[in-house]
């Protein structure tokens, strides 16, 4: 129980706010009169629908199917009928809308056929599948599918597996009441990950401001038949970021440009766990999870919430208040302000924190950096903020670049500790995009010139082979004349023609050998030799077209 | 608006405010050991150093509040008025800070841009100049024969007619000053210590007054508003560099400890070298930052024109800082190397 636990670089202490919401039970949020299920919840290719509009549906039914490797399904959160598929704005920062379903629910919440999964006696490959086909995707925000992650690939095995009960985010506390209330679920689905991963050791990280949580899950800990070390770290954000928690509980740091399974660990968060759980021991698919509602609201509490619920049933739920400025999906650290309320809940959803100016008084002016590197010291990626804040701001992305403007996990610690108050992450994110939007007009520009050049090649080829097939033609009527001297006269022109354009033709292509070298001061012996090969190997193209062209001949 | 939506309470004129308190005792000390006159100096800096720099916020179109409320100017008014000399005339001192916001600090951009720290500049602007002027410091209390009031510092500072007898009474060569004449006219380190203005460690009276910059620079180490690498590597350097000649010749090279507490080195350690603006920014710069500029200190302060080398060392860091920075960028979470290539 006395791990040695290691300190990761930078960080910063934000007021917690956890005790806001965190004291009430779990409430299962009301059914709503409408669902609206974006296809686009994880990382990877977006879900393909599988109903019609009209289409009745049952809950947990499949409505979109993954769409390859890295994807993942969606399912109906409640039963009802598909009244649209079309596009919907998206709990996303830009506001941009995105391919939904719309389902109006019946009320009824009438399950589809289900049932567990006798995941032992599958083969792994089957079992992920099945797991990507009931939607598990990563809840602690990344939402990549869990599938993916739960395959060890060529190493065989990931000898460490850490679940991830960390949540540094301020305000936001549904993993904990997961752990609270939920544990030992929580451990169950564990042990299909350690099954898959074939994991020795588990660790179970959570921050030490929740007590509570890392009691219950000690607790659960205790009834397992494998080993489950449940580890209390120091609460300091972003202390439950992957990386962070590995290197906490391990003392290893991720390579950069590397997967944690590189270095043979592997990391789910708790709430993951937890739907991993559902569906492999009740057979049901992602359709709800829970969300902290907190901030300017009357009773800030945890909601279980059907996926596509919109999020201010939600609000009204906790009893939305006067002076609202705004919700955000997310902390108040890397969360991610809404466009409107009709916005869904998706799997990402882990928190809806509502802004009133007392909580979150709007930020002060900007002053201009005083390079006093408090950002560097708070930067948990041990990044130099200032540099790529001073680079970002002159346009020099390849600098930024230099300096590592990609390993930015856009934490938000250098901006939250700036005294000069400088938005330093939104410079990052318009480097990153800058950056994204050119490399993506060059590749574009890379991929309009080949396909240029070959066609330019094409027409080449093809006219060679135009001329070629004249010169045959003309070979085989002057054979024809040499055997047959009485047919002499008329055919000439036409042989004529076809010996000048294959005379060009060969001229041509020499051309087309000889100019991208560097021809330039060549020794005339030089330039005779590179003939001689080039006219060779005329010859030999040639030669190697004949016969196709006397098998194309009836 | 993006995240994040919740800043600490850190602010730019919180960083100067607490920069302005630790020098606090430095200024009680000196007015203890040296007369009121410095109140004057300070008074008159602070002033010039806020026209100035509203003027220029003006003149650049600048909104005036968050600038002048930063504090960041009254910061350089107070480090050029504790480095002059205490009864320097009024118009040195108005020179000197004009110089140091208008030239200094506006003129490469303002708050932040500057390369050079704008007080260092303006000291050095006026030693260059006004050589002479530059000499006139207030002995220390017990040495001198008389004692200048409040009233009496004002109207020496602002050119009134005092004897002159009465002045020579008040002023005295600083012990580099006394040091550096010495050697000069050959005599060893060892008689020249043994006149009066040389006190146990440093100069009589200059070495408590170093000793109360040291005190307000811990404060802001323990705040952690500078960081150790700087003023540690800063004392270092000297250290080892005066250590180092003194060792090899005890009687031409002043012992370590008394160049060590000049008020002007810890002043210049704590306080102007960790200048954020002009310094370097990344740990290994820091520390390379102040060992050079302990090195040059004692370079100039040997071999160099002037008395004093702390302003000229730190200048010339500062011309080093980017290729510093450059040079020492450290190793980033998960330990990759600098890389060229686009994101995969
Ligand atoms: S914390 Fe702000 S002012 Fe300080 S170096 Fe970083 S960006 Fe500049
Ligand atoms: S947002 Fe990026 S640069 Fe800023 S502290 Fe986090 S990782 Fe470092």
């Amino acid at each position: 129980m006395s791990r040695e636990l290691f300190k990761f670089k930078g960080g910063v202490h934000p007021p917690g706010h956890k005790s806001e919401s965190n004291s009430r039970p779990i409430h299962a949020a009301p059914l709503p009169k409408k669902l609206v299920i974006p296809l686009r919840q994880h990382i990877g290719n977006p879900a393909k629908p599988v109903v019609e509009v009209g289409e009745r549906v049952k809950k947990g039914q499949l409505i979109g199917e993954a769409d390859g490797y890295i994807s993942c399904a969606v399912h109906a959160s409640s039963s009802g009928t598909v009244t649209a598929i079309d596009m919907q704005t998206m709990p996303h920062a830009s506001g941009l809308p995105d391919l939904c379903i719309t389902i109006e629910t019946d009320g009824r919440d009438e399950w589809i056929a289900h049932a567990p999964l006798d995941y032992r006696a599958m083969v792994p490959a089957e079992l992920r599948m099945r797991l990507r086909d009931m939607g598990i995707a990563g809840l602690g925000g990344a939402v990549f599918p869990s599938a993916v992650k739960l395959d060890p690939g060529a190493a065989q095995a990931c000898p460490t597996l850490i679940i991830n009960g960390g949540e540094c985010e301020p305000w936001i506390t549904c993993d904990d009441v997961l752990m609270r209330h939920r544990a030992d679920e929580i451990l169950q689905g564990v042990t299909v990950m350690r099954h898959l991963l074939g994991s020795t050791e588990i660790l179970v990280g959570i921050e030490d401001n929740k007590p509570e949580a890392v009691a219950a899950m000690q607790a659960a800990a205790a009834k397992m038949d494998f080993a489950v070390e449940v580890v209390a770290v120091p609460a300091r954000y972003p202390g439950g970021g992957a990386k962070q928690m590995i290197e906490t509980l391990t003392g290893k740091q991720v390579p950069s440009g590397k997967l944690s399974t590189d270095i043979g660990i592997q990391v789910f968060n708790v709430g993951t766990t937890y739907a991993l759980a559902r569906a492999v021991h009740h057979g049901e698919p992602l359709i709800s999870r829970l969300v902290t509602v907190t901030g300017h609201v009357l009773r800030p509490q945890n909601f279980e919430v059907l996926i596509g619920t919109p999020m201010h049933t939600l609000i009204t739920l906790a009893g939305d208040r006067d002076g609202t400025t705004g919700v955000l999906m997310g902390g108040p650290m890397m969360g991610v302000p809404m466009p409107d309320l009709e916005v869904p809940v998706v799997k990402a959803t882990n928190c809806i924190l509502v802004k009133s100016n007392e909580l979150f008084p709007p930020l002060p002016r900007a002053l201009p950096c005083i390079r006093c590197t408090r950002c560097a010291d708070a930067c948990p990626a041990e990044l130099q903020p200032q540099e790529l804040f001073r680079f970002a701001k002159a346009g020099d992305f390849g600098r930024a670049q230099e300096y590592h403007l990609f390993d930015c996990i856009e934490c938000g610690c250098c901006s939250y500790v700036c005294p000069s108050h400088i938005p330093l992450v939104d410079y990052y994110r318009y480097a990153k995009g800058e950056i994204w939007a050119r490399e993506k007009e060059k590749r574009a520009a890379d991929l309009a010139r080949e396909r240029h050049e070959f066609r330019l090649f094409r027409l080449e080829r093809e006219k060679k082979e135009k001329a070629e097939k004249l010169a045959a033609k003309a070979q085989a009527k002057r054979a024809e004349l040499a055997a047959d001297p009485s047919a002499s006269g008329a055919p000439d022109a036409d042989a004529k023609k076809a010996l000048i354009a294959a005379a060009l033709a060969r001229a041509q292509a020499k051309k087309a050998e000889v100019a991208p070298k560097n021809v330039d001061h060549l020794t005339p012996e030089q330039q005779h030799s590179i003939e001689e090969i080039e006219a060779r190997r005329a010859k030999i193209r040639e030669l190697a077209h004949q016969p196709l062209e006397s098998e194309e001949k009836p | 608006m993006p995240s994040p939506f919740i800043l600490d309470r850190s602010s730019v004129t919180q960083v100067m405010a607490w920069v302005l308190a630790a020098l606090l005792p430095g200024v009680l000390v000196y007015v203890w050991l040296f007369g009121p006159g410095i109140l004057v100096t300070l008074s008159l800096a602070t002033v010039t150093a806020l026209a100035a720099e509203a003027a220029m916020l003006k003149a650049r179109g600048y909104p005036a509040k968050p600038f002048l409320t930063d504090l960041s100017a009254i910061v350089t008014a107070w480090l050029l008025a504790l480095s002059l000399p205490s009864l320097a005339p009024w118009w040195l001192i108005v020179t000197g800070t004009l110089f140091a916001i208008v030239v200094a600090k506006h003129l490469y951009g303002g708050l932040g841009q500057n390369i050079f720290n704008p007080a260092m500049v303006g000291y050095a602007v006026l030693i260059v100049s006004f050589p002479v002027q530059m000499t006139q410091w207030a002995g220390p209390l017990e040495l001198t024969t008389a004692h200048l009031t409040l009233a009496q510092s004002a109207s020496v500072i602002f050119g009134g007619d005092l004897p002159k007898t009465t002045l020579d009474a008040v002023t005295m060569a600083t012990p580099l000053d006394a040091l550096r004449t010495g050697l000069l006219q050959q005599h060893t380190v060892d008689e020249i210590m043994t006149q009066p203005i040389f006190g146990h460690y440093g100069g009589t009276g200059f070495e408590w007054l170093a000793a109360a910059f040291l005190l307000g620079g811990l404060v802001l180490w323990a705040l952690r508003i500078i960081s150790w690498h700087v003023p540690l590597a800063f004392l270092a350097g000297i250290w080892l560099t005066a250590g180092f000649l003194h060792f090899f010749d005890a009687g031409r090279f002043g012992a370590p400890w008394f160049h060590l507490f000049a008020p002007s080195v810890m002043l210049g350690a704590f306080f102007i070298a960790t200048d954020p603006v002009s310094g370097a920014t990344t740990p290994r710069g820091k520390l390379i930052f102040g060992l050079g500029a302990g090195f040059l200190t004692i370079a100039i302060r040997t071999w160099g024109g002037f008395p004093d080398g702390v302003a000229f060392a730190i200048l010339l860091m500062n011309l080093c800082v980017p290729l510093i920075d450059q040079y020492t960028q450290p190793r980033i979470y998960g330990g990759a190397s600098r890389t060229k290539e686009p994101p995969a």
